[in-house]
């Protein structure tokens, strides 16, 4: 019989962030699927009773947690130690955890020293006839694979926006502590905080229902011969304010702020897009000045509406990868949208 | 500055060979399970964010002299020979070559154990001076799981992921910036090797090729590619039930004739649907 714990850290204001709802909507359809098993819960943080009691309708036999100021922060040495004790108190065979950044650099390694596996950034969780298969992208999204093992125990976890957020009224939860010690081995890392890359503005905004994807094109040399960075730079800072949009890059636009070239001074490597860039998840997507090329266009596995603005009707947008391609000048159609949005 | 100076760090890069990214890929199956069709003819290119944490092992080697760099490779020689050619140009590295599949389908826990392997055959690493570096994900298997599980075997409990820089103070101690949600970065501070981080893109340009790097480096290519050891997977508990390609390719309406003011009424009516 698999043992399924869910395993979650705390944020700051004491719950869960929704990546972690959205495993646990994960962990408890794989219960059901899975008939017999077990189903744990597992907290890590500096205190975990609010989250405990905000998911105490979920049906766990258990609330495991590793609490205290060391553990209010993401570290790698504190939170393996945190994982591996409730893991093996839980006796989990199946881990099931949210992907973000926080359990994705420390989990595998806990699945490495309790002898297990692990598999991330899964997109769907589903059992048959009590056994589990997952499914995951390969090659930077450019396929998919169903996949299954027999090791335990195996971590699984769930890409963030992937499945639907957990929603059940709380209550009242136990928690069982789980006691860890720490030795000064584990605590040679200290954190410092956390700060936005960009410089003064914030472009990047996951929750955003779109996202704007500025390519090279805005500046190139245009019609009159000359580039018009510092119109660009306006045009794409008021459509975000406009729009709330979210911001990415084509991976050429940021590289030539690199090589010494005018650049839009707000964008950096965290807003690219594609192969070596992220794989955001948006509703629609409006590329603007970027060629979708296969590179980038790989990022875009997960932005389901996408329209795209190019001078060129030849572009890679063109093959099959945009639902709208507007042959256009996007430094005109921005301007009047920007109009638009303001107007409205 | 003095004491800045006498630190020095023995670095070790694993980064591997992949597709180029201009590849178009296709899956297919074969009798040791899934790869890609013309595997071996398809050109390679060392993982980017490998390489990127190649470029940063150069840079903070040459900031620390005394420091040197190792890159541990698992791949097929012979492709690791093509791609040599071109890394071994940009960066000053001893090789370390373990010859096996480099195949996106492989498994991270099995790969880990070659690399953990590799790096532990180095001969005289000081593990007090190691930082191990690669990619926080590579572009075939694109898990972000190697790197923790290679770690943990080398029992380096400071880890850091997703990392765009680091910054060596004059004790040893070093500030790491690491990616986290939402376009942020967590900044933390590590008491000094021994370390791991798994890099994003970092800071540094691709060095230009320095045919002099790169006749130091042959040096040593070609002797590491020849004693290279096999690699056979221990166990294979990893099944693939199916691999497939995205089926949709999208109908792109291509909208030629419409003035910069209907586009733009257009998409706004399309925005706030
Ligand atoms: C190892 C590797 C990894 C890579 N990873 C990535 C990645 O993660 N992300 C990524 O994006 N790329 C990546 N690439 C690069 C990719 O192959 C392309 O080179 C890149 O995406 C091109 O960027 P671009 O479309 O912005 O620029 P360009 O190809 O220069 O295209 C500019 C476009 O702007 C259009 N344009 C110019 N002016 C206007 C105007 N006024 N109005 C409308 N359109 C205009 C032009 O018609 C042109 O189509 C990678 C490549 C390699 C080799």
């Amino acid at each position: 019989m698999e043992k399924i714990l869910f395993l979650a850290y705390t944020q700051e204001d004491g719950l869960l962030p929704s990546a972690a709802l959205e495993a646990l909507s994960a962990a408890l359809s794989l219960k059901s699927v899975l008939g017999s098993a077990e189903l744990v819960v597992g907290l890590v943080g500096g205190a975990v009773q609010s989250a405990a009691d905000q998911i105490a309708g979920c049906g766990a036999s258990r609330v495991l947690g590793v609490t205290g100021p060391e553990f209010a922060v993401s570290r790698y040495s504190t939170d393996a130690v945190a994982a591996a004790a409730i893991c093996k108190v839980a006796g989990a065979t199946l881990v099931i955890a949210p992907g973000t950044s926080r359990w994705q650099r420390v989990l595998p390694g806990v699945a490495q020293r309790l002898g297990g596996v692990a598999d991330t950034h899964l997109t769907q969780v589903e059992g048959a006839d009590g056994s589990l298969k997952v499914t995951r992208w390969y090659y930077r999204q450019r396929m998919e694979g169903v996949i299954q093992r027999q090791q335990r125990p195996w971590f699984l976890l769930v890409d963030p926006g992937s499945q639907p957020a957990y929603a059940k009224p709380g209550a009242t939860a136990v928690v069982e502590p789980v006691a860890v010690e720490l030795s000064p081995a584990q605590m040679r890392t200290d954190f410092k905080g956390c700060r936005g890359a960009g410089q003064d503005v914030q472009t990047i905004r996951p929750e955003a229902k779109l996202l704007f994807v500025a390519g090279a094109g805005w500046t190139k040399k245009q019609a009159d011969g000359q580039p018009h960075v510092k119109d660009a730079e306006g045009l794409i800072l008021n459509f975000l304010k406009a729009s709330r949009a979210s911001l990415g890059s084509s991976k050429s636009l940021v590289d030539l702020g690199g090589e010494g070239e005018a650049v839009l001074s707000f964008l950096t490597h965290l807003n690219q897009i594609g192969q070596t860039g992220s794989t955001p998840r948006h509703a629609k997507g409006l590329s603007t000045c970027c060629h979708g090329e296969e590179p980038h266009a790989v990022g875009w596995r997960f932005i389901n509406e996408r329209r795209a603005i190019n001078l060129d009707a030849n572009c890679g947008w063109a093959r099959g990868k945009a639902d709208v391609l507007y042959v256009a000048d996007a430094f005109a159609v921005v301007s009047k949208l920007n109009a638009l949005l303001t107007a409205g | 500055m003095a004491a800045l100076m006498s630190i020095s760090f023995q670095i070790v890069v694993c980064g591997s060979i992949v597709p180029d990214p201009l590849q178009t890929l296709e899956p297919v199956t074969t009798p040791a399970g899934p790869g890609l069709k013309n595997e071996m003819m398809l050109p390679a290119v060392l993982d980017p964010w490998a390489s990127h944490s190649l470029y940063e092992a150069a840079n903070l080697a040459k900031q620390h002299p005394g420091s040197k760099v190792w890159l541990v490779s698992l791949g097929p020689k012979a492709k690791l020979q093509q791609v040599m050619m071109t890394v071994a140009q940009k960066a000053a590295f001893e090789l370390v070559a373990v010859d096996g599949s480099a195949s996106g389908f492989s498994d991270s826990a099995q790969t880990a154990a070659a690399l953990a392997e590799a790096i532990q055959g180095i001969p005289g690493l000081d593990k007090s001076r190691l930082l191990v570096f690669g990619g926080w994900e590579s572009a075939s298997r694109g898990a972000g799981v190697t790197m923790q599980m290679v770690g943990e075997r080398l029992g380096i409990q400071d880890q850091f992921q997703g990392v765009d820089q680091i910054k060596v103070e004059a004790d040893g101690s070093f500030e790491v910036m690491e990616r986290v949600e939402g376009g942020q970065h967590q900044l933390s501070r590590c008491a000094g090797a021994p370390a791991l981080l798994g890099w994003a893109t970092g800071n540094l340009p691709e060095p230009k090729n320095n045919p002099q790097i790169g006749m130091m480096n042959m040096r040593t290519v070609a002797p590491a590619l020849q004693k290279a050891k096999p690699f056979k997977p221990a166990s294979n508990d990893l099944t693939f039930n199916s691999i497939s390609l995205p089926k949709q390719v999208r109908e792109t309406k291509i909208v030629k004739d419409k003035s910069a003011d209907e586009i733009a009424r257009e998409l706004l009516e399309w925005i706030q649907q």
